[in-house]
């Protein structure tokens, strides 16, 4: 309880602080009351960063949550031949820091020298640009799926596990196949992990940050140091010098997460009791 | 994928933090006069005796010093020498940006800061309207003053003649060109500007995979150092809160339709520079010239093995080529925090560190960084140097000449990094996007003009 009040309810506290208050360069601090809250909610690089985590969170945690079960499931059926390779290798790239794993895709997008363009050069085909504005979200997109799919893949996986083997005969006898087992038997098992991992997935799509701000160096014109409203927290704070207004804005950063969780939370229970 | 708010909260019980929590239930007024902190304590002008001096170089203290300097512990070997009391711990608390976040955060928090820190030329603006950096007229600095560069003296002194702290190395701007492209496409080395843009639309006419330079479009130090060859005055301060901002004035246009203009016809690149990409683009010959400062031989060297004996050295192109000038990108300096408990010791450091004459070599011939003192640029062991990677070429003969031409004094903003960002989502993204770059320079005043005011400052366009 004293651990929880020190490392989670006295930095939220002083952050909530800090946001009423305005510190400048010239004429030093001011107490300005909820005027940084008014300025944020009508910051349209605030609500855009906000705009573009959500989106990415709609398009990417499907995708990537359908992935890891696939995987689990497959891994599960016992019939994948070298499973202890595949299931490592798949997990693999979570062990790899975010930092190398961007360093690495923005060297993979590479306009010239990226083994995709070379690879599309010499087969005469037009070469994607994995960096521009259109592509941008979805090449975010796809380190982020391939950093975490083996990490959401392993707790389903786990939980797979815990399904009692009795059901399994008891499906057989009946006559349920492979794939009727898994619809009716290993799904429904699975709803509380799956929603374990897709609560984890709305709080890091939400505070996306690593990825975009490594591949900023390469694609300036594209991240633009609003581009995630985290980036753009991280920005005012050490850039601008504005460390009240970013406090303002993790403080509603953190109010979306929570709003956000709270709603797939809500949807969840509503369709386990009809 | 971090948190942020943790980051963000330096240790609550910093004085200003206490001070704002006491006062809070008051009255506002009593929170801008702790928030202020007039440079009240610390050093006035008044000159330490040599006694004093004499006295604290023979007390026991322990000195820390930020810096990103590889090996650097020979040229501290070399004060530690002459002065054993005084031991120096020295820290790499990362390089540029990294370590000003580092160093402000430990000044706002009041304990953890280093005595004496590495800090370019055009960060000195950002300490110092914070009070955060220590004069060093008082031990003596002054009196180095022939000792550097004229125009490096310029960049670290304050309005009222304080001395921020001393010169460490220098960039001023030069050209470093293939011999074998040019050769290769009749080109000669374009004397001025004019000739420059010829030259691009030429060689990339005859080989479209070949450019004649790169225009990194996420390097506002470059178009910085651009400017100031140009004899622009994007930021003047006066005073403590006034500044004129003119970063869209006519020759910032003048800039930006030169080079807005050939990023446009897209016959130079916009890539990022100092990227993997860039790298390789610089070794296969996808780029002619490199615009570049005086570190920039030695980093290429490194950088781009496969192209050795292809490169040679040679001023920047001119606007006027008959009075020739140049700007200056990058080079660092060694300053006092004003936090400091022992300020004699800490000062002696820098300038014993910048202006020994065997360090300052030692800098020249250990980390080849290229100088700040008048006498190695004269010093025919270092101008004569002629490095097979240039075809034995003078370099340092070549970059010793142009920093003779950095001509006109140039200003920082108290804010560069915001102006730094400024400009790469409004000019730097005109460039790569092959936009508007003269309404993209009215932006990047517009957005600096708006945060200068919400900062508290006076601006004058």
């Amino acid at each position: 309880m004293v651990l929880f009040l020190l490392l989670f309810l006295a930095p939220l506290g002083y952050a909530a602080y800090l946001s009423l208050f305005q510190e400048r360069l010239i004429g030093g601090t001011a107490f300005v009351g909820l005027d940084n809250y008014t300025q944020a909610l009508t910051d349209p690089q605030f609500l855009h960063g906000v705009g573009r985590v959500a989106l990415f969170f709609v398009i990417q945690v499907p995708l990537m949550l359908l992935l890891a079960l696939l995987f689990a499931l497959a891994l599960d059926s016992g019939l994948l031949r070298l499973a202890a390779v595949i299931r490592l290798g798949i997990f693999v790239p979570y062990a790899v820091p975010s930092v190398v794993a961007s360093l690495m895709w923005g060297y993979l997008y590479g306009p010239d020298f990226g083994p995709f363009a070379q690879i599309a050069r010499k087969m005469s085909l037009p070469v994607p640009d994995f960096l521009s504005d259109g592509w941008m979200l979805g090449s975010l997109a796809n380190i982020v799926t391939w950093e975490f799919v083996g990490y959401n893949m392993i707790i389903l996986y786990a939980a797979l596990r815990t399904i009692p083997t009795e059901l399994y005969e008891a499906a057989s006898m009946d006559g349920a196949g492979a794939w009727r087992t898994a619809w009716s038997i290993k799904i429904p098992a699975l709803r509380p992990a799956l929603l374990l991992t897709l609560l984890f997935s709305v709080i890091g799509s939400f505070q996306l940050f690593n990825e975009p701000k490594l591949l900023m160096s390469i694609a300036p014109d594209v991240i633009s140091s609003s581009y995630t409203a985290n980036l753009y927290a991280y920005t005012l704070a050490f850039t601008g010098q504005q460390v009240n207004y970013a406090a303002t804005v993790s403080f509603l950063l953190g109010l979306v997460i929570v709003i956000a969780s709270y709603a797939v939370l809500l949807t969840a229970n509503r369709r386990r009791t009809p | 994928m971090s948190t942020f708010l943790s980051a963000a909260s330096p240790a609550p019980l910093n004085r200003r933090g206490f001070l704002a929590a006491t006062g809070a239930l008051t009255l506002a007024s009593a929170l801008s006069a702790c928030g202020g902190d007039s440079g009240s304590g610390g050093s006035s002008g008044k000159a330490v005796s040599q006694a004093d001096i004499d006295k604290a170089m023979k007390t026991p203290t322990e000195l820390t010093f930020w810096t990103w300097v590889p090996n650097i512990d020979k040229e501290v070997a070399l004060f530690q020498q002459k002065y054993p009391a005084i031991k120096v711990k020295v820290v790499n608390a990362g390089q540029g940006t990294p370590q000003y976040t580092k160093l402000r955060t430990a000044l706002k928090a009041g304990s953890g800061a280093p005595d004496m820190v590495q800090i370019e030329y055009q960060a000195i603006p950002t300490f110092t309207i914070t009070d955060s950096l220590l004069d060093l007229r008082p031990y003596g600095a002054a009196a180095l003053k022939d000792t550097f560069v004229d125009w490096t003296w310029g960049q670290v002194s304050g309005a009222n003649g304080e001395v921020w702290a001393i010169p460490q190395d220098t960039g001023p701007m030069g050209m470093l060109y293939r011999q074998d492209i040019f050769d290769k496409h009749g080109i000669e080395v374009p004397a001025t500007w004019d000739e420059f843009a010829a030259a691009a639309r030429k060689l990339h006419k005859a080989d479209p995979d070949v450019y004649l330079t790169n225009l990194a479009a996420n390097q506002v130090a470059a178009w910085h150092g651009l400017l100031w060859q140009a004899g622009a005055k994007p930021y003047v301060t006066s005073g403590r809160s006034d500044i004129t901002i003119s970063v869209d004035d006519a020759v910032s246009q003048k800039l930006g339709a030169f080079w807005g203009g050939l990023a446009k016809e897209r016959v130079i690149g916009v890539e990022p520079d100092f990227t993997d990409s860039w790298y390789a683009a610089l070794n296969k010959g996808k780029y002619a010239t490199w615009i570049t400062a005086a570190w920039g031989p030695v980093f290429l060297s490194g950088s781009a093995k496969a192209t050795a004996g292809k490169w040679r050295a040679a001023p920047l192109p001119q606007w006027d080529a008959s009075k020739p000038s140049s700007g200056n990108w990058g080079g660092s300096t060694t300053a006092v925090t004003r936090s400091t408990e022992n300020p004699i010791a800490a000062a002696q450091f820098a300038q014993f560190l910048n202006s020994d004459p065997a360090g300052a070599k030692m800098f020249a011939t250990e980390q080849f960084f290229f100088p700040a003192t008048k006498a190695l640029l004269t010093d025919a062991s270092f101008v004569g140097d002629a490095p097979a990677f240039y075809g034995g070429q003078k370099v340092n003969q070549v970059f010793a000449d142009i920093s003779s031409t950095v001509g006109s004094p140039f200003q920082w903003p108290p804010f560069l990094d915001q102006a730094a960002t400024d400009w790469t989502e409004t000019v730097g993204k005109s460039l790569a996007d092959g936009a508007d770059t003269a309404r993209a320079l009215g932006a990047w005043q517009s957005r600096l003009t708006t945060y200068a005011r919400k900062q508290g400052f006076t601006v004058h366009a």
